[in-house]
């Protein structure tokens, strides 16, 4: 056998041997602590060590084999062989070891040496795990408490983050909100909450929440507040009243909410608060207004109509129905002489006396409009028991009024109706009793008349002027006044209103309310709006000659006229003859003539849209239609009703209903692209008020009061335009209507 | 500004950690001594602990070879827990270099950690992010930044689902993922179970109420429900060590000590 032979069989089998102790040795170490390699990996790596050790163990130099052995015992730690028993196993294992299978060469004596050097290379081996072990321990310590203190810094700044968010939420939220721990300290409240209350902030601090207890709260808000804070309940909502430091109640709508910690118990309260006190005096507002007249708090009209249909409805056979139509004599002198703000404090003042002399008797007042009132009787004995009513009645509205500074003395005039139910209607009575009325104001005023079935019959072919109407139109009594519409923001000229009047020979100048109920009796009012009509187009042409753009010219027209089948061709001829663009006449429908429009209204109203005629809808808000309704119409304008201007009359103290209605109305309107025209402008306070609400245009003596053609031409800087029409000779000679001389009114 | 008195902190050191008792039993010292005494407690009551944990880290391991085996690059680790020896890039790596890694994790102390140690490389992302926000998690800047979704992802879930309380509703989780993933993709899941030791499960589940993360396990049938819309690779749900095991005799003769389910699933 060569020498080199021996050499490589003795190898083989140390190396045998060699593989055979690393394999007891990962058996030993199994599952001492995790390294991430498979079994077969872990065994190639240990007899990698071994190979090194066993090497380094033959070796004579001392430090050599002392800094192998530390090496192999950083390698263990190095994969992760970090727990104690993994080296308590290696050096039990290690110490049986080498050197007998690994040294042939070696005699005893070299025996004993060599045994010697491998433990001096075990020794090493533990050493050097030790020192690595400690070294990894120390160096992951710093890493683990490096990265929890970099956590806690990130969180830090996380919650620093969403805190400021939360902070300029808290700040700057419209709402008013607080929080509170739940023994009901209040730790903070935002600057809205602070207004609302008006406390300042170290105020709430200083106070615990059931100090916000209000006289009037129900039992359940504090029940629901005790739930809360045990943590019975996640959160609650309700209306709650509370007290302003000034001491007035603030109502709001409250949510308080509980907040939990991680470990879901109660932490903290929070309380989202809003300021609901106007939107409730709206809502209440609102219900009180459909039944109610705003100024008096007077039962309305529409009541007033319903109750007394029911009152006939209900009645006993042989029953008695009594009304005493009541009116101030000289109200409009009151009024304009001191200004509507007296006006309307007297009709509240007189309003007040008249509950307070029917009071007790059960009877009805009413206010109807204006400065007529009434008072239903609806169980009466005979024509006596209303007498003896009306004469307290007048004794109650004679006393002076103190208004201010004023005493106010003034006098009404009583129209009394008594009647079996059964021979009559309610709107009979009604027109009774007005008719009436209008005898005791002839007979002198400041008295009551009853009514009387003979002198009614007189009065009817004697005074009517009903009988003198036909022959007005010939005569050319009518003639038509005109009143600007003026646009809001900047004053320009709208649109110009043509107004009728009667120039009655022995009545001197009669507003339309005189004669237009007659006419529409009668039929007459189809050729007397024709009339207007051609006037009114006539005269905007000699104005603003044809010009689409510009300002148009207004016509009222009459639910009859809308009835007529010949309007569109009475229109067309009307601007034809005139020479005026469609563009630029506007009629004026009420609210009534649509409601529950038939199918000729309906296509009439095309028609007229069609030709390019602009439709508007006149005193909005009188009648009780609704936007939705007449969304179904092609109209262009909505004339809002001058009733609702009367709260913003003032420039400091608007009335937050009428504003919020206005408001609404016009934001309704232009969602439905109409413009809004808003009539009874009477301050400039109210022009400021429309224009912020974004009211397009306005009509109303602040803007120009109604006047005659000549003066309106005057006021208006409009030159009558040479030629007049463009139809050269006319066909018709000029009416009187618009030559007469016209008187102001 | 000052923090008010009734916002809390996040980090709370004064409790044990899942991720850093799970640390201690691998061996390693990333974790403090409130851990440590929680994780002797639970020794002391159950020796086999940190051998279960062996055993699941190396199913990771196994896991993760089989899948960069099966082509796929990127990895999106949810409930990944402090890095320590055999982290899944390094794993993965191995086997393919450009392999991508996004490490998910609730817990801010793991988070930074893995941040520091990751620190520079372009591969791996860490997120601190939570299973039962699995949209959040989707949608975060820095997973879209690392691995593209509409290409096969490896999802892992391992020894995570089981800190999901059945109220916070961990299989929506796992849909709502599942949902977003492309064809090809998989999902690795191992989760504790009481079926191996039923006496020990209880005892310990109480110890991890002590932590911001309770422990629910949950029976092998509740298990292979995560796998819904996945078909599960061979060897189907098993005992930790009998997943594929690399060398047969590793498994040891009683797997059912090692008391968690393993399995790999493929979107359907
Ligand atoms: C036992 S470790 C597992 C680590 C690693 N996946 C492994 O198996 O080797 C569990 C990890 O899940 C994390 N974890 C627990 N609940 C979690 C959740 N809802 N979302 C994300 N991570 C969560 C813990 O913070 C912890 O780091």
């Amino acid at each position: 056998m060569t020498a080199s032979a021996q050499d490589e069989r003795d190898a083989e089998e140390r190396s045998g041997a060699l593989l055979e102790l690393a394999s007891r040795w990962a058996e030993a170490v199994a599952g001492t602590s995790y390294v991430s390699l498979p079994r077969p990996e872990v065994e190639q790596l240990l007899s990698g060590l071994l190979r090194r050790l066993v090497a380094a163990a033959r070796l004579r130099g001392v430090q050599t084999a002392a800094a192998v052995g530390a090496e192999v015992g950083a390698a263990l730690v190095d994969a992760h062989f970090t727990s104690p028993p993994t080296l308590s196993r290696t050096l039990a294992v290690l110490l049986d070891g080498p050197p007998g299978g690994g040294s042939a060469e070696e005699d005893g004596a070299g025996e004993a040496g060599a045994r010697q050097r491998w433990h001096r290379v075990v020794a090493a081996v533990a050493a050097g795990f030790s020192a690595a072990l400690q070294e990894r321990a120390l160096r992951e310590q710093e890493e683990i408490l490096r990265a929890a203190a970099e956590a806690r810094e990130q969180a830090e700044q996380a919650l620093h983050v969403s805190e400021e968010r939360f902070r300029a939420v808290f700040e700057g939220a419209p709402v008013g909100i607080g929080i509170g721990d739940v023994d009901g300290r209040i730790l903070e409240v935002n600057p809205a909450l602070e207004a609302m209350l008006g406390h300042p902030a170290e105020e709430f601090r200083r106070r615990e929440v059931r100090e916000f207890m209000h006289p009037a709260d129900l039992e359940q808000v504090w029940r629901l507040y005790g739930e809360l804070v045990r943590g019975e309940r996640d959160h609650f909502r309700l209306e709650k009243q509370f007290l302003r430091s000034t001491g007035e109640s603030v109502w709001t709508d409250l949510t308080v909410s509980l907040l939990r910690d991680e470990h879901g118990r109660p932490r903290y309260q929070l309380a989202v608060i809003h300021d609901v006190t106007s939107l409730r005096r709206l809502r209440r507002q609102l219900e009180h207004d459909a039944t109610h007249d705003s100024l008096t708090g007077l039962a309305n009209r529409k009541v007033f109509l319903d109750h007394l249909d029911d009152v006939f409805r209900r009645a006993a056979p042989g029953a008695r129905a009594g009304l005493c139509f009541l009116d101030l004599d000289g109200f409009k002198a009151v009024n304009d002489t001191l200004g509507h703000e007296v006006g309307d404090r007297l009709l509240v003042a007189v309003a007040r006396r008249l509950d307070a002399v029917v009071a007790s008797s059960g009877h009805e007042v009413a206010r109807l409009g204006g400065d007529e009132f009434v008072v239903l009787v609806s169980d009466c004995s005979g024509p006596d028991q209303l007498i003896a009513l009306a004469e307290d009645v007048l004794a109650a509205v004679a006393e002076p009024v103190p208004l201010g500074s004023v005493q106010v003395a003034v006098t009404a005039s009583i129209g009394i109706v008594e009647r079996p139910i059964a021979g009559i209607d309610p709107a009979e009575l009604l027109r009774a009793a007005d008719i009436t009325l209008y005898w005791a104001k002839a007979d002198g005023k400041s008295r009551w008349a009853l009514f009387e079935d003979e002198r009614n019959a007189r009065d009817l072919t004697r005074y009517s002027l009903s009988s003198a109407l036909p022959g007005a139109i010939s005569r050319g009594e009518f003639v038509l006044h005109y009143q600007p519409l003026r646009r809001l923001s900047d004053g320009a000229l709208h649109g110009i209103e043509a107004l009728v009047r009667w120039q009655h020979p022995n009545l001197g100048l009669l507003g339309p309310e005189s004669f237009v109920g007659l006419a529409e009796q009668s039929g007459l009012i189809v050729p007397l709006g024709r009339h207007v009509l051609q006037v009114a187009c006539r005269q905007a042409f000699a104005w603003f000659g044809a010009c689409p753009g510009g300002p148009f010219v207004s016509v009222n027209l009459a639910t009859q006229q809308l009835r007529d089948e010949g309007l569109v061709d009475d229109v067309r001829v009307a601007l034809r003859d005139s020479g005026l663009h469609p563009r630029q006449l506007q009629l004026e429908i009420t609210e009534s003539a649509v409601i529950g429009t038939d199918l000729l209204t309906g296509s009439t109203l095309d028609a007229l849209s069609e030709m390019g005629v602009r439709l508007a809808i006149d005193d909005f808000g009188t009648g009780w239609s609704n936007l939705t309704y007449l969304r179904r119409l092609p109209l262009d304008e909505l004339k809002l009703d001058g009733s609702f201007l009367r709260g913003l009359r003032s420039g400091t103290d608007v009335d937050p209903v009428d504003s919020q209605l206005v408001a609404s109305v016009v934001s309704l309107a232009h969602l439905l692209e109409l413009t809004v025209t808003a009539e009874g402008i009477e301050t400039r306070a109210q022009v400021d008020h429309l224009v912020a609400i974004g009211c397009d245009a306005g009509q109303g003596t602040h803007l120009g009061a109604p006047a005659d053609r000549d003066e309106t031409g005057r006021l208006l800087g409009l030159e009558p335009r040479p030629g007049g029409s463009r139809r050269a000779p006319r066909p018709t000679a000029p009416t009187a209507l618009d030559e007469a001389p016209t008187r102001s009114g | 500004m000052d923090r008010p008195s009734w916002a809390p902190s996040e980090v709370d050191l004064s409790r044990p950690s899942a991720a850093r008792v799970y640390d201690f039993y691998l061996g390693g010292s990333h974790n403090l001594e409130v851990d440590r005494s929680m994780a002797r407690e639970a020794i002391s009551l159950w020796p086999d602990l940190p051998a279960i944990m062996q055993s699941n880290r190396a199913f990771l391991r196994r896991a993760v070879r089989h899948l960069a085996g099966q082509g796929i690059t990127q990895f999106l680790d949810i409930g990944s827990g402090i890095p320590t020896v055999g982290n899944v890039h390094e794993v993965a790596q191995q086997a393919s270099p450009d392999a991508r890694v996004v490490y998910v994790d609730n817990d801010p102390v793991a988070v930074a950690h893995s941040r520091a140690i990751l620190a520079g490389d372009e591969r791996t992302a860490v997120v601190h992010g939570d299973l039962r926000e699995p949209e959040a998690v989707l949608e975060d800047s820095r997973v879209r930044a690392t691995i593209d979704l509409d290409r096969p992802v490896a999802v892992l879930m391992v020894a995570v689902l089981h800190f999901v309380r059945d109220e916070d509703d961990p299989a929506r989780a796992v849909a709502t993922i599942r949902d977003r993933l492309a064809p090809g993709s998989h999902l690795a899941i191992s989760h504790a179970s009481a079926e191996g030791r039923p006496d020990s499960a209880e005892s310990h589940q109480e110890l991890y109420r002590r932590t911001p993360t309770p422990m629910t396990m949950r029976s092998r049938a509740e298990i292979a429900r995560f796998f819904d819309g996945f078909d599960l690779v061979e060897p189907g749900l098993v005992w930790l060590p009998l997943w594929r095991p690399e060398d047969p005799s590793s498994a040891g003769d009683r797997p059912e000590r090692m008391t968690g389910f393993a399995g790999v699933g493929r979107r359907r």
